[in-house]
């Protein structure tokens, strides 16, 4: 387990005063690979990766980067690099001496640490841009000095808190392929935190999920939508509709009892009882007849998005949520439909 | 951490066997003579215990345990607490023999006819290292992240505010509970003392008579907190809210302050107002109005601090008027609002607390104030110069200085921790990050001539004040002689120039000895104001807010309380400094801390905090940091930290005039002793000489600063 690149946490939590930022946690990161901390602002997922950067210090447990203890190492000595979502670049430093300064620091001879800098320069697209000054460079170009800066440490782990935060949507994408590809061809071992979950699907090997200061649920993106293991994941994982439903088991499948209707679902559960039936939005069919599985509703809302509409739809069950292709003769606000879905789609979670 | 604390610990020892041990002169060690014959200023401690001073063994106590630890101990944990044991066991026994053994004799007569002189540089570097193999082992314990650099800088801070703050201020705290007839200590006396009548009395408020400094002092504090309070808010509507054409003159106005030395304006006004002044002689020639004494009192102190003080309410209150956001007035107006709604119930409202702060700063201010009532006084006696007459008076009375100075801290703490607690957190700061695009709601016409009518006439007076401290200082004798003469610059700047130069003024010795002493102190109080700034907005530890209050202390301490505190503390070991030129550095580092620390921590939280995290996570260590990132960041803060700093130690009086020696007078206190000689002529032409000489060096930094300022913005943030 003492594999360079990897990053252990046995019980480490952290508390400001009265304040539990982590309940004590347990991780376990394997080298190479791009894990994202994903959640809503204030779970405990910045602290995490502030803990592994060593910029807080744990009050409780250990935590191992390539099997060494570091608990009680301070961040200078940890090899450990850091793209922070300011991306704090140095702006009375020229981007060379921005991306050099830490094989400076290190005493690294001048001459090869800024060879080592045009180096990490190039890497990211950068070349002829070292003599200019942070404040003259765009958005994206900033970022790419901070990824260049930390990467050419060539450190253990690449931390990277909300690198894209600060950039328009358009550019947010492409430079979130480039900090894949860079990870994946140096094999870093990459912790990513966002509380974007599409931004945390599209790069991740694996995703954890945090809420109130622990894991919530941790797994690969598909792990996560496909079996999501609470309401909240479900609904934080793509968006869904939660509908209460009582729960039972029927043969090798699972049933379930909406608005006095069973329905077999063919998957399995240990959820017995109350419980929450997941609905995606764009798993649902609407139209003017009933189907096979559907429900009566009444249209209180629609929005055109040009690829889809989206409408908001009031049933017995509660107010849904659909997303839709358009077609012809769109539903207009208090026409009455009937919203359709497939069994197959539905997903259970504990209510 | 073993290699830092094995470093210190050679340090140590080397100041321990070749350092001279005890203070003899202070100017002979910094020629650097003892480097070629190392007894030449008395024997280094290592010395003086094979001369039979056993007790001089206290601090090797620590080293040699320190040393075991390095040698003997392998385990991080064991070597960190070892380190801690050993540095604090060291520290300590050296304190107790410090203590212990004094000048005259041991305290409790034992050993007996032992006897020390006050403590050297020997000592000081042997404490430092105990001191920083302390905090290394703190920092081997996990604490302040780990970094031996952060507990010593925490640790060195805490030690010198200990030493001149704390210690100096027991002494006050002790000398007050001295019993009269020399009867020893007690807490009989105390509480009567404290309460007393000749203190506290009230009666002239009723019309019988006299009243007690302690209420005299209230008084004025409050007529001239509202006074100034008034002015500032009267100055600062009219330039942030009308079309008034000299706003750049008024904005003049707020600077003055910084470059007066305190008694000139009450100078200027003897001038005018004095018995034998200008308008008094005038009135009485035009229409036979009696000359009288009227200024020697409560309305003359009161008007020179109006005139000192206003423009420090206006500078606040420029802010204050400014923090109000101009959207806040927009949306007001938007929602049918008339202007003077808009003032009676937004503007107004927001301003309340910032209003409320200028008030107890300015309350602050008088009550400290030193300078404008020495000089102007008569017999209104205040509490800070009741503390100067105690000590140096006819009848010297130290513990009654005690009894006075306790009280005037317990005041101004009073006030401080309202200004802190209540003002402070009931502020509604709408200043944001966001640029404000909007413009301020202008001032109706009734209270815009309202300011005007307020404002406009005491600018006028000010600036009148000051063009008499100039002008007064080329006539030959004020108010009977009014011919044009260079005579008070002759006598107080003569140059000679025979066989080279020779300065034979009589105000040269202090002029030079104010710039050295400035100059020595500036950078000092620049670099401890603003490690504590560093210390407090980026770094976290334990007791921290109590370090943040304890170092904001000496602010709150009125400089004579600290003049007469260092009198009692420093006269004998084992800290022996009055009459050196060492205790003047040290007392303008720490008066003008505070300065520092506000000032930095201003700057430094305008410092991303991420550009010295990703300093930190590129591999670079604390001190690296802060020297390659967060210094030439900061250059224009610290910059304004040095030039303020000099400036408060040219003009600063309270304290200083207990400290002055013979061989190092200060300008203010020779002006003092000019005054009071009745030799206004010099005074003035000494103090003009001092304020040009501190414009220059407030407008070289502002050409410095205005230099930087092209090249970046003002605020810097993580790009």
């Amino acid at each position: 387990m003492s594999e360079k690149g990897s990053v252990q946490f046995e019980g480490v939590s952290k508390r400001f005063g009265e304040v539990v930022a982590l309940k004590p946690l347990d991780l376990d990161i394997q080298p190479g690979t791009l894990v994202t901390l994903l959640g809503p602002s204030g779970c405990g997922k910045t602290t995490t990766l502030r803990l592994i950067a060593g910029l807080e210090s744990a009050s409780e447990g250990r935590i191992l980067i390539g099997g060494a203890d570091v608990t009680h190492l301070s961040a200078t000595y940890r090899r450990v690099s850091m793209v922070f979502q300011s991306y704090a670049l140095f702006p009375h430093m020229t981007v060379l001496e921005n991306v050099a300064y830490g094989l400076t620091v290190k005493r690294v001879p001048k001459a090869e640490a800024h060879a080592r800098a045009e180096e990490g320069l190039a890497m990211v697209g950068l070349v002829g841009f070292g003599g200019r000054l942070p404040s003259e460079l765009s958005g994206g170009q900033q970022q790419r000095v901070a990824v260049a800066r930390a990467v050419v440490l060539e450190p253990e782990v690449l931390l990277l808190d909300e690198p894209l935060s600060n950039l328009d949507a358009k550019l947010r994408r492409r430079v979130r392929e480039e900090i894949r590809q860079i990870q994946q061809r140096l094999g870093l071992t990459a912790i990513y935190v966002t509380h974007d979950q599409e931004e945390a699907m599209a790069v991740s090997d694996r995703i954890i999920v945090m809420k109130n200061a622990e894991i919530a649920q941790e797994g690969t993106p598909e792990d996560l939508y496909e079996r999501p293991a609470s309401a909240f994941i479900a609904d934080f994982i793509g968006d869904a509709n939660l509908i209460d439903v009582d729960v039972a088991a029927s043969g090798a499948g699972t049933c379930v009892d909406l608005l006095g209707r069973r329905i077999e679902l063919p998957l399995t559960t240990t959820i017995r009882g109350a419980g929450k039936l997941v609905l995606r939005p764009h798993q649902m069919t609407i139209s003017n007849k009933p189907a096979a599985y559907s429900l009566p509703a009444e249209v209180t809302y629609a929005a055109y998005l040009g690829s889809q509409i989206q409408y908001s739809l009031e049933t017995k069950a509660g107010l849904l949520f659909a997303s839709v292709a358009p077609r012809a003769k769109p539903f207009t606000v208090g026409e009455h439909v009937h919203v359709g879905f497939d069994p197959a789609d539905l997903r259970v979670v504990p209510a | 951490m073993k290699r830092t604390a094995g470093l210190w610990l050679l340090i140590g020892l080397i100041g321990y066997a070749l350092l001279p041990w005890y203070l003899v002169g202070d100017a002979g060690f910094w020629r650097f003579g003892w480097l070629a014959d190392p007894l030449l200023l008395g024997p280094s401690a290592l010395v003086s215990l094979f001369q039979g001073r056993w007790w001089l063994a206290a601090p090797l106590v620590g080293i040699a345990a320190a040393a075991m630890t390095l040698g003997l101990c392998t385990k991080q944990l064991a070597v960190a607490r070892g380190l801690v044991g050993s540095g604090a066991l060291g520290l300590l026994l050296m304190l107790a023999q410090g203590l212990l053994i004094l000048g005259q004799g041991p305290r409790f007569g034992f050993p007996p006819g032992a006897s020390q002189s006050g403590m050297g540089a020997g000592a000081l570097v042997v404490a430092a290292a105990l001191l920083f193999v302390l905090t290394t082992g703190i920092s081997g314990l996990g604490k302040g992240r780990g970094d031996a650099f952060i507990t010593g800088l925490v640790g060195a801070i805490v030690a010198l505010v200990g030493l001149f703050v704390f210690y100096p201020m027991a002494f006050i705290l002790v000398r007050a509970f001295e019993l009269r007839d020399g009867g020893g200590y007690g807490f009989g006396e105390f509480l009567p003392r404290l309460f007393s009548p000749e203190i506290w009395s009230g009666a002239c408020v009723v019309g019988a008579g006299w009243c007690g400094p302690a209420v005299n002092s209230v008084v004025l504090a409050l007529a001239t907190a509202a006074g100034t309070t008034l002015q500032g808010l009267a100055f600062a509507l009219i330039v942030t809210r009308t079309e008034f054409r000299a706003k750049k003159l008024l904005r003049v106005l707020s600077i003055l302050p910084i470059i007066t030395p305190p008694f000139v304006i009450g100078l200027a006004l003897i001038l005018l107002f004095g018995r034998a002044g200008t308008i008094t002689v005038g009135l009485h020639e035009l229409f036979g109005i009696e000359q009288t004494r009227w200024l020697y009192g409560f309305w003359g102190v009161w008007l020179s601090q109006m005139l000192s003080f206003t423009p420090i309410a206006f500078l606040v209150l420029i802010g204050v008027v400014e923090g109000v956001s101009p959207s806040m007035e927009e949306a007001s107006q938007t929602l049918d609002a008339d202007r003077w709604q808009t003032f009676r119930y937004v503007t107004w409202p927001l301003m309340r607390p910032g209003l409320a702060n200028a008030f107890l700063l300015a309350f602050i201010e008088s009550l400290a104030d030193f300078g404008n009532p020495l000089v102007l006084g008569g017999n209104f006696d205040v509490l800070s110069t009741e503390i100067y007459f105690s000590i140096v008076g006819t009848v010297a009375d130290p513990a009654q200085a005690a009894i006075l100075s306790v009280t005037l801290l317990g005041l101004m703490l009073a006030v401080f921790l309202i200004q802190r607690q209540w003002v402070g957190k009931k502020n509604y700061a709408t200043v944001t990050g966001k640029a404000d695009s909007g413009r301020n709601a202008a001032l109706n016409p009734v209270l815009r001539w309202t300011c005007y009518g307020v404002a406009i006439p005491w600018a006028m007076f000010t600036a009148m004040i000051y063009a008499l401290i100039i002008f007064g200082s080329f006539v030959k004798l004020w108010g009977y002689d009014h011919s044009f003469t260079f005579e008070h610059y002759v006598r107080a700047f003569k140059i000679v120039v025979r066989n080279g130069v020779h300065f034979v003024g009589s105000a040269w010795d202090s002029y030079f000895t104010t710039l050295w002493i400035a100059g020595i102190s500036a950078p000092l109080t620049a670099a401890v104001g603003l490690a504590t700034a560093y210390l407090l907005v980026r770094q976290k530890f334990a007791l921290k807010s109590a370090f943040e209050f304890s170092t904001m202390l000496s602010f709150a301490i009125p400089g004579t309380v600290i003049g007469v505190a260092y009198v009692m503390a420093f006269n004998f070991p084992p800290v022996e400094l009055t009459g050196t030129a060492i205790i003047l550095v040290i007392v303008f580092v720490f008066r003008n801390m505070p300065v520092g620390v506000r000032g930095g921590i201003a700057a430094m939280s305008q410092l991303d905090k991420s550009l010295d995290e990703a300093s930190i996570m590129l591999g670079a260590n604390s001190f690296t940091t802060l020297r390659r990132v967060i210094m030439p960041l900061m250059g224009p803060a610290i910059l304004a930290a040095l030039t303020y700093s000099f400036v408060r130690a040219i003009t600063s009086v309270s304290a200083v005039i207990f400290l002055v020696s013979a061989q190092y007078n200060m300008a203010t206190a020779f002006i003092v002793g000019r005054v009071e000689n009745g030799e206004y002529g010099i005074s003035i032409a000494y103090a003009s000489v001092l304020i040009v000489t501190m414009l220059a060096c407030i407008l070289l930094m502002q050409l410095m600063i205005g230099r930087r300022r092209l090249r970046r913005s003002d605020r810097v943030e993580a790009l």
